[in-house]
């Protein structure tokens, strides 16, 4: 064979190699840090640990029932919020997308998506904390719902912009209004796209702590008055893994299993309604 | 607009239907709904708008005792005394741009070599579904789990790397941060890049290959240029979003209010400084520095958000 | 012309700036079948459009010009009204999805909101799908989707559910154009029944098929009126030299 040919395979393969080798390396992490969770975490959890408190230091055992009852909290109010607002705004893009304020409001959305959380924190902390002087699960939500604004908006505007205009126009021509048309015919062929957007928009939440930091702020005791401040699991996580008891740490493994089994379950859920929808159409 | 009170006064006589007062009046208030329901989308449309607007307003507007009160020493003061109300947040500039320029460089060979491995060599089948499902994985686990998980593993390995290097062995400081950092933005980097690198069009690469080309070559001669833009694009999204990023950065940083002198020392980063002092902040202007440093993160991390998808639509549309 | 139910006075049809039909003036007679012809882009399909205002949806779309519909002028009538007495079938069958066969065809009283009797219902359904020729085929599957309907079956479906509301006038638009000819057939048959009781207007692009179904036969061309006449005068003696080069297939 022509040496330059052989060079040429040489580096090929080579490059091959290399790619296939940081490609590889790429995913340590996520098996070292799955593994680990799983490791810690699984020794962490009995039944105590889902149906306890946390204990003071220096006690052994110990739950995290009000973080994980907080995080339940905080997230279904947060989603009361944000998928109905969401939904709307994700049915006015995909109707008025030739819109010149559609153009904006898009921009908004994707603006939004890229606001760092803790920016978020700070602003509702400004907006509601500071007015009504105190802490509360309530000003945690709100935040999270901005967050989850974004989601929930794009999955709706796909999925409506899927549908067909004929089916649109079918209505119409039957002498139903728009409204109804919306509605009725189009917003439910729309709706397992709304859904997977919120399920997917929760799974972002539920590990967020930084806008929990200055707003939920936190409870050791169990609270299910949303105006108080509130814990949630990555806010117990944060607390616990920053302090210095080996009891605690324990604990805080404990919770980060539970939660990154939360994700992944929701994840699995989005990903089997997403396959629902995009085949549909 | 339709005249409706004439459509309502008008007779309507046909073979098939005569239209009663009743009926008219259900179907004016049919219009009318309609004009509301229209105009109710459109204004939900206009609350983001405002949404947006009043965070930017607020941030502002909260900023203005710490401008008033520093002016641009806030931008190249190094002392940070809260006590003094001395304020300048340099060390935490530079922190931020280290960490953030640091991770870029250690995950855009493997953020760019997944994206060429899942692209190009894998992009079907059993391989490529479980890589892809890995980097999905990674994406999903929460900033506060990255961070826990640095303290635990992380920390010990560069403690002891740091005594090997006789440096004072922190442990945490702005390589440990990076580090992970790094793993943070590697897979949204991936993605981004699938996207670009998913964007050549076939008729392209098929020609060079049609010429004999090996696929390195491919990969490096068609490939890469053509898609030069949108991975500019992608590398400098990902790096807006490793501004952002709070929590992990805050446990493994080491909270040093110096700055830093190499990437073995501690320091802090905008947002590690605010996820750690907000709420201990007492005094208006104390607070509002902290907030001064959230408006720069949003302006700097919007600014580079528009500016990305600009690039990528334009990248699209070429 | 005697017995017109739908007169168009000089109606011009704008996208934008863009004039698409020019000064059209037409009259379209009782149970009778009109076809629209003429080549791509002639306007033929928008002129269809703006008989149930559907040219509207289209945002910078506008008219200027009148259409009165039984003396009374469309453009002043409530736009529900208008669009309960005028049905129309499109080119590909769009069945709502959602809904079983039962349900697509009472779906123009459903959605509307006007309550009926379970046996109400079970009449009109029956009835629509007698008249669109399709109750034989699905009197046993009423309550499945209408998605497993074959095309031509799809569209007779359509054309059920346009006849629920008992219209006046039915619109098509190139209503076999998607399907395959022994469909097509079926389809032009129920045509013919249904002018019986129907004032039909096609567009259709297809010269065979205006001549075979229709009675009266409009030719367009970029956006105006060329000729109108009963179809066997158009087309065994067409007036202008156009109409004639569209025929015999010089252009189009």
């Amino acid at each position: 064979m022509d040496k330059l040919l052989k060079l040429r395979f040489y580096k090929d393969k080579l490059f091959k190699s290399g790619i296939i080798l940081l490609t590889l390396l790429s995913t340590v992490p996520l098996l070292l840090i799955l593994f680990y969770i799983v490791k810690q975490g699984i020794t962490a959890i009995n039944w105590d640990f889902f149906i306890n408190l946390p204990k003071p230091v220096g006690e052994k055992g110990g739950g995290i029932l009000n973080a994980l009852i907080g995080s339940g909290i905080i997230i279904f109010i947060a989603s009361l919020i944000a998928i109905p607002f969401g939904a709307i705004a994700g049915l006015y893009l995909s109707e008025y997308s030739r819109d010149k304020l559609a153009y904006w409001v898009g921009l908004c959305v994707d603006v939004l998506q890229g606001i760092p959380s803790i920016v978020l924190g700070i602003i509702i902390y400004l907006w509601i904390v500071k007015p009504t002087g105190r802490f509360s699960a309530l000003s945690g939500s709100i935040a999270l719902a901005i967050m989850m604004l974004p989601p929930i908006i794009k999955s709706t505007e796909e999925t409506l912009k899927l549908i067909p205009g004929t089916i649109k126009e079918a209505s119409l021509s039957l002498g139903v209004p728009y409204y109804k048309t919306i509605l009725r015919i189009i917003l439910p062929m729309g709706l397992s796209g709304i859904i997977s957007g919120s399920i997917l928009s929760i799974s972002r939440v539920a590990g967020e702590t930084a806008p929990l930091l200055f707003t939920a702020f936190g409870n050791p005791f169990i609270t299910t008055n949303i105006l108080k401040p509130m814990s949630s699991l990555p806010l117990l996580i944060f607390n616990y893994a920053s302090s210095p008891y080996d009891e605690w740490h324990k604990l805080a493994w404990g919770a980060s299993f539970v939660l990154i089994m939360l994700i992944l379950f929701l994840n699995i859920v989005t990903k089997i309604l997403e396959r629902r929808w995009k085949i549909q159409f | 607009m339709r005249n409706l009170k004439e459509a309502l006064t008008m007779r309507f006589e046909y073979k098939n239907k005569a239209i009663n007062s009743k009926e008219n009046k259900k179907l004016y208030n049919v219009l009318l709904f309609e004009k509301i329901f229209q105009k109710s989308l459109g204004l939900i449309g206009i609350i983001i708008v405002i949404i947006l607007i009043s965070i930017f307003i607020t941030l502002t507007v909260t900023s203005i005792p710490s401008i008033n009160h520093l002016g641009v020493k806030f931008l190249y003061g190094k002392a940070w005394n809260p006590v003094t109300d001395e304020y300048g947040a340099l060390p935490f500039l530079i922190g931020t741009l280290l960490t953030s320029l640091l991770a870029l460089i250690i995950s855009t060979p493997f953020a760019l070599s997944t994206a060429i491995f899942l692209g190009e060599y894998y992009p079907k089948g059993l391989v490529s579904n479980i890589f892809k499902n890995i980097i999905e994985l990674l994406a999903s686990i929460p900033s506060v789990i990255y961070g826990f998980w640095g303290m635990v593993i992380l920390v010990p390995i560069v403690r002891n790397l740091e005594l090997k290097l006789h440096v004072l062995p922190y442990g945490v400081g702005i390589l440990t941060s990076s580090v992970i950092l790094s793993i943070m933005i590697m897979p949204y980097a991936v993605s981004l890049s699938r996207q670009v690198i998913s964007m050549v069009p076939p008729a392209l690469k098929e020609g060079a290959y049609s010429l004999g080309a090996t696929r390195f070559e491919v990969i490096r001669k068609i490939i890469i240029p053509y898609i030069r833009s949108g991975l500019f694009a992608a590398i400098l999204l990902a790096l807006g979003r490793a501004l952002g990023e709070t929590m992990a950065v805050t446990m493994l940083i080491g909270n040093s209010h110096y700055i830093p002198k190499s990437i073995f020392s501690p320091g802090n980063t905008m947002a590690s400084v605010i996820a750690n002092e907000f709420t201990e902040a007492t005094g208006s202007v104390y607070l509002s520095v902290l907030i001064e440093m959230g408006l720069l993160l949003f302006v700097v991390t919007t600014l580079i958000n528009i500016l990305g998808r600009q690039i990528i639509k334009r990248f699209i549309l070429h | 012309m005697e017995n017109s139910i739908l007169k168009v006075e000089h109606l011009n049809a704008f996208f934008g700036e863009a004039k698409i039909l020019l000064d059209i003036i037409l009259e379209i007679p009782k149970n009778q079948i009109v076809a629209l012809m003429g080549p791509s882009g002639c306007g033929k399909t928008t002129f269809l459009r703006c008989i149930n205002r559907l040219h509207e949806l289209t945002p910078g779309a506008r008219t200027e010009g009148k259409i009165y519909l039984f003396e009374e002028d469309i453009y002043k009538m409530n736009l529900i009204v208008l669009r309960r007495k005028i049905g129309m079938v499109f080119q590909r069958p769009n069945p709502f999805p959602t809904m079983s066969i039962f349900d697509n065809v009472i779906s123009g009283y459903t959605l509307n909101g006007i309550k009926l009797s379970k046996s109400q219902k079970e009449e009109i359904v029956e009835d629509s799908l007698r008249k669109a020729s399709l109750w034989k085929e699905v009197q046993d599957n009423l309550h499945k989707k209408g998605t497993f309907l074959s095309g031509g079956q799809q569209q007779r479906l359509c054309i059920a559910r346009s006849l629920s509301m008992k219209p006046d006038i039915l619109l098509f638009d190139e209503p076999t154009s998607s399907l395959d000819p022994i469909s097509s057939n079926k389809i032009e048959e129920l045509l013919i029944e249904l002018k019986k009781g129907y004032t039909i207007i096609i567009v259709t692009h297809n010269l065979q098929q205006a001549a075979r179904t229709s009675d009266y036969t409009a030719f367009f061309y970029l956006g105006e009126l060329i000729e109108y006449n009963k179809t066997q005068v158009l087309f065994s003696n067409p007036a202008k030299r156009q109409t004639e080069d569209y025929i015999s297939g010089r252009f189009g």
